[in-house]
């Protein structure tokens, strides 16, 4: 079908193209036709030999005219010049031509637009057909599934009616089991109460069997001599007087017994009592002052509120002065009165939670400003340090324990483990307090230390810079461009003086670091050496004339490094200073023992 | 922590005078009364049979002994070693034999429950009360020692009956509302009678001593029920043990329920301290212990037992009890107040290597302490907070607020714990082994600090 389709658009695609061509260039055509048509036309006809010839002319063109007016172009009518049909009147000829062409072109135009159309619509059922193939299936499918779902459906009900079935016979069954049960159960009831009844004749029986036998000899007590009452008492006859003393003594330690409970609800009765009193001044106290005190803004409601809590305080006096009578009226007085306050202070703390809550806020936004890098940094730290202390705690632990191993046989030891572990416990909370608290100085001995060193690599920028700058005019001194130097002559006279300047402030850096060395481990000293012959890359900044500004401190701190590598003469000293800082931190260790002690 | 030399017994018969002065003990057929502080034989009584029970009276004058296989009962006294009395109830037989709190009374209960007999020992007349109730604890005795109550059954009814001690006058007689009566306990101030169902119904009932129903408690129906109750000391609470695995506490006031304890498999409530025993075996070839071995005496099968705190949550050992037997294995079958009241020791059946502590105060689980074995038995010290705890192997254990403790019994051939019962003053505590017993002393220089 497909292959009959594409040739049969293959055929019209190529009437198309000749179409397409002939309308292409009608005007070009035209003028063709009009320039050579006629030997053409000749030619073809002389070759076809078909409708005009020499001698029936007049019969042609009267065919024509009969044609042209079936056409419906009888206003123009050919005719021959001569009688003889030699020659036409090329006026009408050419209309009628004129006319015949446009009615072609006009046809041709149509056929276009219809095989244009027959396209669309032979595309458009080529497109319905897929569809409708598709849809075929799918019908197809889901026919199919609705007879499967209908088939389940069926399957389904019956089980459903079989279940039921089953449902049925074991409600039957429940029914007819929990019958027998009940059945069961009052026959065996009652089997057991029959029983029961026999087994207490027979009791009977036994009982009176055995004291018809009269053996007194078997049934017998056989005491050397009677022993007193415990009392010291002598027995007393049963009588009615002693029997209604019975009831009388029961009665009385019933009531003593309520008696006790009653003082002891009393008790607890007043014990909240004054509990309640309590809290009721206190929520008094603290709402007064508050409601005199601020809220300018609702004048109206302060003074409401100060009414209210004079007024509570009447009611707090008079349920106090009413509070022994415990009459109904004062209990309700108390109670609406701590209502009431109950529910100021409720409002209040709302109102305290809700601006806890907005500084919370606040705070959490700032906080957001201390950059995260720095608290990770130091939480690491400080996680480190718990953990060489925890290390330290458990080696000592280890130690007391062997110690207590050794000292002591294995039994006692077992023994008083639990009570030394206890006190061990105690003794380790106390030392771990007391790490705790150096771990604090030391944090703060470290801030101290981070605070110098940021002051010192601040310093050191600036005598960075100097120096720099020195070293700029040196070097713009020593140049052979003398025009330049004189006009750097004021900046050398500038450096000169600066030279003089960095030696000052050299010594008073390098004293500022020994003073420093003293209290800090990770300072970078740096020896006088180094001031004096400036390393390469300071000599290659210099040279190169870059910007102090441009160097960060990030380089600069790079730079040290490099310094520090570099200069080797300095570990003696550095170690010096470690030895120094690790006495002085014992130092500081045992100040914070005076202290704590 | 000092321990005695061992002494023989027969039957777990052992027992300190009320007044703390004298510990009698019971082999085979004698009766020895030595005293507590030298442990010296002060008097020997002899028998005429095995003893089956052996009871001081209370004011420590008097030892009732038992012999229920011949239905004697023979009194011994302290004051005159050659003053005797005999009680014989000849063919018709003996089960049960007491004292009356007055120590001038001996009350005893004759095969098939057919009836009491109540023996004066001052005036030897004879009393009897029929139909009492075979049940678990059909006869209990006022705290003061002034009143009696009694389960009886009669005509498939069961009844309770309130005896005055002095005269053995029946105050009260009224019928409980029970299917079928378990139990009763008087509430310590004598007041209040507590009386469950059997297990086939939850039901408690408290009675007031005039006979009047207080309260009626049921917290569920159609299942195992009560299964133990226990008054607290200060008669402030009722402890009710169920099949439930739980334990109901119920107040003094509306005699409903303030607290309810569980006895999970997992224990997670974060107030508690969870004590797991641990056995280790000392290791055989290590110098050090061998030494120890040595030094201590014990024998090479000794094991090192020691607590160890546990961090929750907690698996505790649960066996799962046969469903299809009767009396099944599950549910709180101990109860013990603490002296002051504050602690409430509890062990769940399914659950018997497990001991729970509860506080009163906080009304939560204190202490769990799993044993290695299962628990035999446990029991307060009388004057201190302070539970003393044995599983039937050579260890004693010990719990306070403030820690536990395990201690090996020191002495030759493995002695092994199956029973212990503390000194009325609580500075000692004597150990029952199967044929053996032996005194433990603790320090009481903790005490005079």
């Amino acid at each position: 079908m497909g292959e009959w389709w594409t040739t049969e658009a293959s055929m019209e695609n190529y009437e198309i193209s000749s179409i397409s061509h002939v309308t292409m260039s009608p005007s070009r055509q035209n003028s063709f036709v009009s320039s050579y048509s006629f030997p053409l036309a000749k030619s073809s006809y002389s070759v076809i030999s078909a409708f005009c010839t020499e001698d029936n002319i007049l019969q042609c063109i009267s065919y024509i005219n009969q044609e042209l007016a079936s056409l419906g172009l009888s206003s123009t009518y050919i005719e021959a010049t001569s009688p003889e049909g030699t020659g036409l009147n090329a006026v009408p000829a050419l209309n009628a031509m004129y006319e015949l062409l446009q009615i072609h072109r006009r046809t041709m135009s149509t056929v276009e637009g219809l095989e244009k159309e027959q396209l669309k619509k032979s595309s458009t059922m080529e497109l319905m057909q897929t569809s409708n193939t598709r849809l075929k299936d799918q019908l197809e499918l889901s026919i199919r599934e609705k007879s499967g779902l209908h088939e389940m459906e069926r399957q389904l009900q019956l089980k459903i009616k079989t279940l039921q079935s089953c449902l049925k016979t074991e409600k039957d069954e429940v029914q007819k089991l929990q019958s027998i049960i009940a059945s069961r159960a009052s026959q065996y009831s009652h089997d057991a109460k029959r029983k029961e009844r026999e087994a207490a004749k027979l009791r009977e029986r036994l009982s009176q069997l055995l004291v018809d036998r009269k053996d007194k000899k078997l049934v017998a007590i056989d005491v050397l001599n009677s022993l007193g009452r415990s009392d010291g008492k002598r027995g007393h006859w049963k009588t009615a007087k002693a029997t209604a003393s019975h009831e009388g003594e029961m009665y009385k330690s019933l009531l003593s017994d309520y008696e006790a409970s009653q003082k002891s609800l009393m008790l607890e009765n007043a014990e909240l009592k004054k509990v309640l009193q309590q809290m009721k001044k206190e929520m008094i106290h603290i709402l007064s002052p508050r409601s005199s005190s601020g809220r300018g803004a609702t004048a109206d409601d302060s003074q409401e509120q100060h009414h209210d809590s004079d007024g509570e305080e009447k009611t707090g006096d008079t349920s106090r002065e009413t509070l022994d009578q415990s009459c109904e009226h004062a209990r309700e007085q108390l109670t609406n009165s701590i209502r009431q306050q109950w529910r100021k202070l409720r409002n209040h703390v709302e109102k305290l939670d809700s601006q806890v809550s907005q500084v919370q806020n606040q705070l959490e936004s700032n906080k957001e400003m201390i950059p995260l890098e720095t608290h990770e940094d130091e939480m690491e730290r400080m996680r480190c340090e718990v953990q060489q202390c925890k290390e330290f705690i458990h080696a000592q632990q280890q130690l007391l324990q062997q110690q207590l191993n050794t000292s002591f046989d294995d039994e006692t030891a077992a023994l008083l483990n639990d009570c030394y572990t206890l006190e061990e416990k105690e003794r380790l909370k106390e030392e771990w307090r007391l790490f705790e608290e150096q771990k604090r100085n030391f944090e703060r001995e470290r801030t101290n230390f981070t605070e110098a060193a940021i002051r010192l690599g601040r310093e050191k920028k600036a005598f960075e810079e100097d120096r720099a700058s020195w070293l700029k005019n040196q070097f713009l001194n020593l140049t052979p461009f003398t025009d330049r130097r004189r006009c750097s002559s004021s900046d050398g006279h500038s450096a000169l003086s600066v030279r003089s300047e960095p030696e000052i402030r050299r010594s008073s850096v390098k004293a500022q670091l020994a003073k420093s060395s003293t209290y800090t481990t990770f300072s970078t000293p740096r020896s006088s050496q180094s001031a004096a012959v400036p390393s390469t890359p300071e000599l290659y900044r210099t040279l190169r004339l870059i910007p102090e500004s441009s160097s960060t401190r990030h380089s600069n701190r790079g730079l040290w490094q490099e310094c520090s590598t570099i200069e080797d003469g300095d570990n003696r000293v550095k170690a010096k200073n470690g030895g120094r800082c690790s006495d002085l931190s014992i130092f500081s260790m045992g100040e914070d023992e005076n202290s704590l002690n | 922590m000092n321990f005695s030399e061992v002494f023989k017994q027969s039957n777990q018969l052992c027992k300190v005078s009320p007044d703390g002065k004298y510990l009698a003990t019971c082999v085979q057929y004698r009766l020895v009364v030595r005293d507590v502080s030298t442990l010296q034989i002060m008097h020997l009584y002899t028998c005429l049979d095995q003893i089956s029970h052996m009871e001081w009276s209370s004011d420590s004058l008097f030892i009732l002994c038992a012999m229920y296989k011949r239905g004697l009962v023979q009194v011994w006294s302290l004051e005159q070693p050659d003053w005797h009395c005999k009680i014989d109830e000849g063919s018709i037989g003996l089960v049960s034999s007491r004292w009356s709190p007055d120590g001038r009374h001996i009350l005893n209960t004759t095969e098939f429950h057919l009836r009491i007999t109540v023996w004066s020992l001052c005036t030897k007349a004879v009393s009897y009360i029929k139909y009492p109730k075979a049940c678990q604890k059909g006869i209990d005795f006022s705290r003061d020692g002034s009143y009696m109550a009694l389960a009886e059954r009669r005509d498939c009814k069961d009844f309770v009956s309130i005896f005055v001690c002095d005269d053995w006058h029946l105050l009260r007689h009224f019928e409980t509302e029970t299917q079928d009566l378990a139990g009763l306990e008087w509430s310590p101030n004598g007041c209040v009678l507590a009386v469950w169902d059997s297990c086939l119904e939850y039901k408690v009932l408290l009675y007031s001593l005039d006979g009047r129903l207080l309260s009626t408690y049921s917290a569920y129906e159609w299942s195992l029920g009560v299964k133990s109750v226990s008054w607290s000391p200060s008669s402030q609470f009722l402890a009710i043990g169920s099949y439930d695995e739980k334990v109901r506490i119920i107040n003094h006031i509306t005699w409903k329920k303030i607290a309810q304890f569980q006895h999970p498999a997992t224990v997670e409530s974060t107030k508690a301290t969870v004590y797991k025993e641990v056995e280790r075996r000392p290791a055989v070839g290590t110098d050090e212990m061998s030494l120890h071995n040595i030094t201590t005496g014990s024998t090479l099968f000794n094991t090192q037992s020691k607590y160890e705190i546990c961090s929750l949550p907690v698996q505790v050992p649960v066996v799962k009890p046969d469903p299809d037997r009767a009396n099944p294995k599950i549910g709180v079958s101990v109860l013990a107040f603490s002296s002051n009241n504050h602690y409430l020791a509890t062990k769940n059946d399914n659950m018997a290597s497990v001991v729970w502590v509860w506080n009163m105060q906080m009304m939560s689980l204190q202490a769990v302490l799993e044993q290695t074995s299962a628990v035999r038995c446990f029991q307060w010290d009388p004057c201190h907070p302070r539970l003393a705890l044995c599983t039937g192997n050579t260890k004693l254990y010990l719990w306070s607020p403030g820690g536990c403790v395990a201690v090996q019994v020191p002495t030759e051939g493995g002695f092994q714990v199956h029973s212990l019962n503390w000194h009325c003053s609580g500075n000692s505590l004597i150990l029952l082994g199967k044929e053996q017993l032996c005194l433990c002393y603790m320090e009481t220089d903790e005490e005079d600090k």
